[in-house]
This record gives structure tokens, sequence and C-alpha cells, in this order.
């Protein structure tokens, strides 16, 4: 493993009730964050190579621990997300890095297909700042009960040489969905988009 | 026994690898069960609230037994703490309410478990973060079990709910060093020692 890990974090979400009426089954959302060593922090570094590898290392492993918690196969996963935010000594080319160019396909093996783009985030911040993850239909960008997404943050991360890079994944759209527009069971899933 | 009314059940997990110094052997994992419910004094003075308790107990034991579960069985656990958020239209009293249910829950599922679980409450509205306190399960005065989780909630406590909370450890502070009684010194006869 290249990247050095201080910290895996993993949250889930059950949703049983919404606006007063009952949610059956639960909407269930999972993100898994790793706190890395940003090994680019404090200079300016040309070559991203060594982040575009640990973001390889990220999506399977982030994207596996969430359908974990989830406790759900590969193949019942439906949307997901990633997003990142660097610690104040690097630069918000870092979470490119790591999350746009190897990233994607790990991920998609550990949630089984993933025809669509996975929805993305990044940010600069500090410890116990709030990262958005956006979600989306995972073979399906247009579904549009399945746009959402979930609120990370780590007290102490990430630190100034750090970045927290995080990984959602759903079993599940909105509590409510009543928006219209493409419905999950509707897509086809092989361009992505519907 | 009315159930209480679950909106949300949330779990957070955490496995600290090092925190700039000699990595252990095995990571410290830490983890936190959540549950949002109604709070069925919301908005009013109510006089007597402890039947309420009892109606806790169920959930309480639902939110520990994952915990134990999520940190690989009761023999891995040696640190735990409880706390409560209750949302504006609610009183700092009905936070209280968690006590027994919370605690007890998780030492009926510990087995050896003397020390008082240590606790926090406070009201507060959607977002708010909590620090729940963490001590050993056996001897409160452990130093290098006094630890804290963060946790909290977007989207909660709305105004008449309560977020309940229970967290476990499987260990002490990743890399203490900071001395006084050491978890192999103890005696867990008293809860203290």
């Amino acid at each position: 493993m290249k990247a050095d890990i201080r910290k895996i974090a993993i949250f889930v979400e059950e949703t049983c009730r919404e606006a007063g009426q009952t949610i059956s089954p639960p909407t269930r959302k999972a993100v898994a964050a790793a706190v890395i060593a940003n090994p680019c922090a404090g200079k300016y570094v040309e070559d991203l190579s060594d982040l575009i590898e640990i973001g390889a290392e990220l999506g399977g492993l982030l994207g596996e621990k969430c359908v974990a918690a989830l406790g759900i196969t590969a193949e019942n996963a439906q949307s997901y997300g990633k997003a990142a935010m660097v610690g104040e000594n690097g630069e918000l080319e870092h979470a490119a890095a790591i999350l746009h160019p190897k990233l994607g396909a790990p991920l998609r093996k550990a949630v089984g297909k993933g025809a669509a783009l996975v929805p993305s985030s990044k940010k600069m911040g500090g410890m116990g700042q709030a990262l958005d993850v956006p979600l989306g239909h995972k073979d399906a960008a247009y579904v549009r009960s399945h746009f959402d997404g979930i609120e990370v943050r780590l007290n102490d991360a990430p630190r100034a040489n750090e970045i927290l890079v995080a990984v959602a994944v759903t079993d599940s759209g909105r509590p409510l969905p009543r928006v219209g527009g493409l419905k999950a069971e509707d897509a086809e899933g092989r361009d992505g988009l519907r | 026994m009315p159930e209480p009314i679950l909106r949300k059940f949330a779990t957070h997990c955490e496995d600290i690898f090092h925190e700039f110094g000699p990595p252990p052997e095995s990571p410290q994992r830490r983890a936190a069960a959540l549950a949002v419910v109604e709070n069925p004094f919301a908005g009013r003075y109510v006089e007597t609230i402890q039947g309420f308790i009892e109606d806790l107990r169920p959930l309480g034991l639902r939110m520990a037994q994952r915990l134990v579960d999520m940190l690989g069985g009761p023999g891995m656990i040696e640190g735990y703490g409880k706390g409560a958020i209750v949302g504006e239209a609610g009183e700092l009293e009905h936070g209280a309410l968690w006590h027994a249910p919370g605690g007890y829950a998780m030492r009926q599922l510990l087995g050896s478990s003397n020390a008082i679980v240590p606790s926090a409450k406070k009201v507060g509205g959607p977002g708010t973060r909590l620090d729940v306190p963490i001590t050993h399960t056996n001897a409160s005065y452990v130093r290098s079990h006094f630890d804290a989780m963060e946790v909290g909630l977007a989207d909660a406590p709305k105004a008449d709910e309560i977020l309940l909370v229970l967290v476990m450890s499987t260990g002490g502070r990743v890399h203490s060093r900071s001395g006084g009684l050491e978890a192999w010194q103890i005696k867990g006869e008293d809860g203290l020692r």
C-alpha cells in the first residue's frame, strides 16, 4: 500500500421516517473516509503520479468498506460518489490527482457495475470541516431519485499535511422521491446517462 | 410500553492506525451508534417522564449490540461512553432519561463492566456536535483509556427529537504514554481501580 493511512472512518445512515412517513425498507447510505499523509504537501510538485496511485488504492478499499458496512452484495449498490479535502499545506490539484485518473475503476469493481460518471466534489480545508460527497445513480446519471449527498467530517482531519478522501455508496435513493424524471427501474444503464 | 418513534439510525466506526508515532500492532477501533427518536415531551413541561426510560431499553440494546458486532465481540471492548442531544423544543432533563437504558444496555452485553459509563448531554439543533467521553469499562481511573469521540448528524436533532448516542472502543489512545493507572494493573472490583 502506497498510502500512509492514519485513520479510516465509516459512517452509515438509515432513514426510517421522513416527514412523518414510514420508510420501509429504510434508505441507507454509507461513506468511508481515509485520512492519508499528503506526499506532496509543503512544496510544488509537478508530477502527481504518487497521488494518482493512491487514488487507485483508495477507490477499491473505500468502496469495499462501504459495501461491507451496508451489508449488501456489490450488485445491490445503487448510487455512489467521491470527494476529497486537502489540508492547508497541499493544493487543490492534489484532490484532483487522487479522485479523477484512477480512483473510479476499482470503485466500480467494488459496486458491481458503474456505467455512470462518479459525481465528485473537492476543496481545501482544515480539521473538522464538513465535506459534502455528492451521490448519483451508479449506472444512469439521469436517475432523478438518486441525486443526493452525504456529509462527512472528522474533528481531527485533515491536518495541514494530510488529505481526507471519501467514497460514498448507497443501496437506495432519497427517502420520498417525487420530483419525477428518469426512474431507476426505467434506466437502461448502458451509456451511463439513461 | 410504547416503542420510541425512530427516524434515523446511524453508525460511525473509526480505525486509528497511528497519530504520527509508532503504529500499534492492531489499530484502535472506536464506534458510535446514533438513534434519532421523537421526543414525547417536546413543546411543554411534563412532570412525570420516567416511563420513557423503560421505552428506550430495547433501542439501547439494539444500539449496544450493533457496536459489539462492529468491534468484534464483547471480549474486544475496553472503553465506553454515552450521550444525548435534545432538540430545541425539549429540555436538558429529557436527555438524562438516556442514562439508565443506554448505560445498562452496554453493561448487559459486556460482562465485566463495573465502571460507571461516562456521559455528556446538551440541547442543540441539527448539525450540533457532541463530544462523547470514553473511559475504561472496568476501572474509571485507567488513564490510557480517557478519550472521547465527536459525533453528530447534519439533519438531527430537529426541535421535537432527541439524538441518542452510545460509543465503544477496543483500546486506549493510540500512543498513550501519560502514566497513571494502566489497564493491566486494575483490580476491576469497585469500578474505579
